[in-house]
């Protein structure tokens, strides 16, 4: 079926022609690489490396959105499934990955196309992407605990066995100020891409497809991504005006991806999930104001790390290796309570795949930016991953500047075989 | 397809029926020789005089010995309106003439107007006739017009109780009155929308008039009923509303919509309900909301079940999930039902209006579909 409709004429590119070269390109990239998602990219060697306007290949060992090179926005939407019949959960699911593996590629959400229809029916692609690339837009499927177990206990969809152990809503941790209203949720899209309308474009199609099946729970909007997954990136900066994500995981290193990002064949849950990982997500509101009164040395020692370079404190330049040994006057020149003292695998004894951006949702009603980061992280297990380094930043002088409103915790599967493979299949097919 | 290429084809099926009706025990348009079925309606009991009839046009006879208002219908498969009378008051009688081809339909009377009734099975045998398609499309115009004619019938007398109670300054009448008056509004709104001109004097919300233009209308007396709850000054408004209603009942029981009409308009509505009730905009001074939602869900219905037979044979499987999410979206209104009537807008919570709002985004894009496969052939 797949097959048939990218043989329609409203299955081509949206931009033909440039659709086609780019979808080309990243072919040849993904032979060379493992699993489907560019892995050779290197730092001083970014030419050959996708192009802002690139498809990212949707099949793969993994999904797409998790290591490949963190695009520039995004928009995320967690789902409350509204239905309780398994068989329209599946269609829907089906209906999904048929319309993303278009939309990855460039096309039309729908096989007709946003214009190519008949006069009478509403188009089956709302048409705000027409003319627009790819732009590297990956979207990627979450599962959150609450579709196999509902709140009540029940076996909603004859998932419950299917729980792996470590899908579990998150603990409380200190200062939480969690609003249930915009956390949690049965499924969840990442949508990523480097053009705004192109994520928000995927968002709303797969929206329309799931009417009477889910209903949108709650979503954010993201702009300049927070961390690199790629040695090929540079680090950006968050909206504390820091260089954020110097020591993340990347998609380079695929033994400690295998270690701390990839559910592995023995792990609980592995008959559906290995391949996948764990994705949590945590609306994290920084308080810009008081922020931005304190002062530089305040900010480097909340931190951890220098303004300018991003270098550990005492250290020069950005990937100088942090020191925590070092003192000067007696006392150690990366504060103790520093987020890059706490946070550091070396004291987290953990690592997760850093992948979050920041939002400015506008004002409070009080003038004052509502505005933060949207922590996304990808991990093999959220107790020995995200959990683990949040219980130990429960003295992170960063606490003082920042608010978590919002959590979820959703399981990925594994990526999609090939063109028949669709959002789930592990899960429901057993 | 334009609404012109249908013309022709209606012509040709009128005629068609007035030859089926001729054929049929000589009854004609005045009903002056059908037989008579009696229908004995209470609040917990609907008898009808017969379970089983020959094709061809019947007299229905409604007595509500009951205590409540009630309504009868006769329905074909999904609820689709063969002949209905509505708003029978108790100790009254009324009549009414349906045309029945062979077929399995349902004799219903709804008690307090609400709900889905209590139903008898009805068979009507005889030679089934077989409509082609051009006819089964021009046939659901006929049928639709028919369902407007009821509901503007029950508009009428509804409006006119209001304004009644409006002029003989009876505040709390009038505001017993003013949602069920407007529930036969809001089933027929894409028929009434179409006299653009006396819409907005009749149901124009606050805010709406161009300059120049006074507020009037329906929603001029439910913010001086709520708002103020004085009505001494309404005098002008309470005529105007008449008139008005007048109008666009006499025009109304003219028009018949073609096949697309009818599927875009019940569209329409259900956008009527996405975009004005459940956001409370409408009654804004009342909060009366959801009777404007059940006017709107059940007109929606009207239009979609009048094209039944031409969907069922183009696309059965669209049926099957109109019919399903109009039940979804009936549930899911029928837990905010209060007595006869619904809650109020402002005692709906947020968890509350989301799961009306799902269900009209679900049934809306299945509704949505219905004018291609109606233009399809």
């Amino acid at each position: 079926m797949s097959e048939q409709e990218a043989q329609r004429p409203g299955g081509l590119s949206r931009r033909r022609l440039f659709g086609l070269v780019g979808a080309g390109t990243a072919g040849v990239l993904a032979a060379g690489a493992t699993g489907g998602v560019i892995g050779h990219a290197t730092a001083g060697d970014e030419a050959s490396g996708p192009g802002p306007d690139d498809a990212v290949p949707f099949t793969g060992r993994h999904q797409a959105g998790i290591v490949t090179p963190a695009q520039d926005r995004l928009h995320f939407v967690a789902f409350d499934v509204t239905t309780d019949r398994r068989a329209d959960l599946v269609e829907m699911l089906q209906a999904w990955t048929a319309a993303a593996r278009r939309m990855t590629a460039g096309r039309d959400a729908g096989p007709v196309g946003a214009v190519d229809g008949g006069q009478y029916a509403p188009p089956d692609d709302t048409g705000e992407a027409i003319g627009l690339p790819a732009s590297g837009l990956t979207l990627t499927i979450g599962f959150g605990p609450t579709l196999f177990t509902g709140a009540d206990g029940a076996d909603r969809f004859g998932l419950a066995a299917r729980r792996p152990a470590p899908l579990v809503e998150l603990p409380s941790f200190p200062g939480d100020q969690i609003d249930p209203a915009i956390s949690g949720g049965d499924l969840c899209i990442q949508a990523c891409a480097n053009d705004p309308q192109v994520a928000v474009h995927a968002v709303r199609n797969l929206v329309r497809l799931g009417a009477g099946v889910v209903s949108v729970r709650w979503s954010q909007l993201g702009f300049g991504r927070t961390s690199s997954t790629s040695t090929g990136q540079t680090t950006p900066r968050n909206l504390f005006g820091f260089k954020d994500g110097t020591n993340n995981l990347k998609a380079e290193n695929d033994q400690a991806l295998d270690r701390f990002v990839w559910v592995g064949d023995g792990d609980d849950g592995a008959d559906w999930l290995a391949g996948g990982s764990y994705l949590v997500t945590r609306r994290i509101r920084m308080l810009i104001e008081p922020w931005d009164t304190s002062t530089l040395a305040e900010q480097e020692q909340t931190i951890g790390r220098t303004k300018g370079a991003g270098a550990p404190m005492g250290q020069r330049a950005e990937f100088d290796p942090v020191d925590f040994e070092k003192q000067t006057d007696g006392a150690p020149v990366v504060p103790p309570t520093s987020h890059v003292f706490l946070a550091n695998p070396t004291h987290s004894k953990t690592a997760i795949l850093r992948r979050g951006y920041s939002f400015v949702d506008g004002s409070d009603g009080l003038g004052r930016l509502d505005a933060g980061l949207f922590f996304i992280a990808y991990q093999r297990d959220p107790g020995t991953g995200f959990v683990q380094v949040q219980r130990n930043l429960r003295l992170d002088a960063m606490n003082e500047y920042i608010r978590h409103t919002s959590s979820g915790v959703f399981a990925c599967p594994p990526g999609l075989r090939d063109r028949d493979d669709w959002w789930g299949r592990t899960l429901f097919q057993h | 397809m334009s609404l012109r290429d249908r013309r022709p084809l209606l012509l040709i099926t009128v005629a068609l029926a007035g030859l089926t009706t001729a054929a049929c025990a000589s009854s004609d348009e005045s009903g002056g020789d059908a037989d008579t079925v009696t229908v004995a309606a209470t609040d917990d009991a609907c008898d009808v005089g017969a379970t089983e009839l020959p094709a061809g046009t019947h007299r229905f006879e409604v007595a509500n010995t009951g205590s409540k208002v009630t309504e009868f219908h006769v329905y074909a498969e999904g609820d689709r309106v063969m002949a209905e009378v509505e708003n029978i008051a108790p100790g009254l009688s009324r009549e009414l003439l349906a045309e029945l081809p062979a077929g399995d339909y349902e004799a219903v009377c709804k008690p307090g107007m609400v709900g889905d009734g209590i139903r008898q099975a009805l068979t009507v045998t005889g030679e089934a006739a077989e409509l082609s398609e051009d006819e089964s499309l021009a046939q659901a115009g006929t049928d639709y017009q028919r369902y407007v004619q009821s509901q503007t019938g029950a508009l009428l007398e509804q409006t006119t109780a209001f304004v009644a109670a409006v002029e003989a300054g009876d505040i709390e009448g009038a505001k017993a009155l003013f949602p069920v008056a407007r529930t036969y509004w809001e089933r027929i709104e894409p028929v009434a929308e179409s006299f653009g001109d006396l819409d907005p004097l009749i149901d124009g919300r606050e805010g709406d008039q161009e300059e120049g233009q006074d507020f009037t209308g329906f929603h001029r007396i439910e913010k001086a009923l709520w708002e103020t709850g004085d009505v001494s000054d309404m005098g002008f408004y309470a005529d105007d509303l008449l008139s008005n209603v007048e109008e666009i009942v006499s025009r109304s029981n003219e028009v018949t919509l073609d096949p697309l009409q009818l599927a875009n308009g019940a569209k329409a509505l259900l956008d009527e309900i996405a975009t004005g009730k459940i956001t409370g905009e409408e009654d804004r001074y009342s909060h009366t909301d959801l009777w404007d939602f059940a006017g709107n869900l059940e007109g929606s219905q009207a239009a979609v079940q009048a094209l039944r037979p031409y969907l069922e044979e183009n696309d059965p499987e669209l049926v099957t999930e109109i019919d399903e999410r109009f039940a979804a979206t009936e549930a899911e209104l029928e837990t905010h039902r209060s007595g006869d009537g619904w809650l109020f807008y402002d005692q709906l919570d947020q968890t509350d209006l989301r799961g009306l709002s799902d269900s009209i985004t679900a049934l809306t894009e299945s509704v949505s579909k219905v004018a291609a496969v109606v233009a399809g052939r």
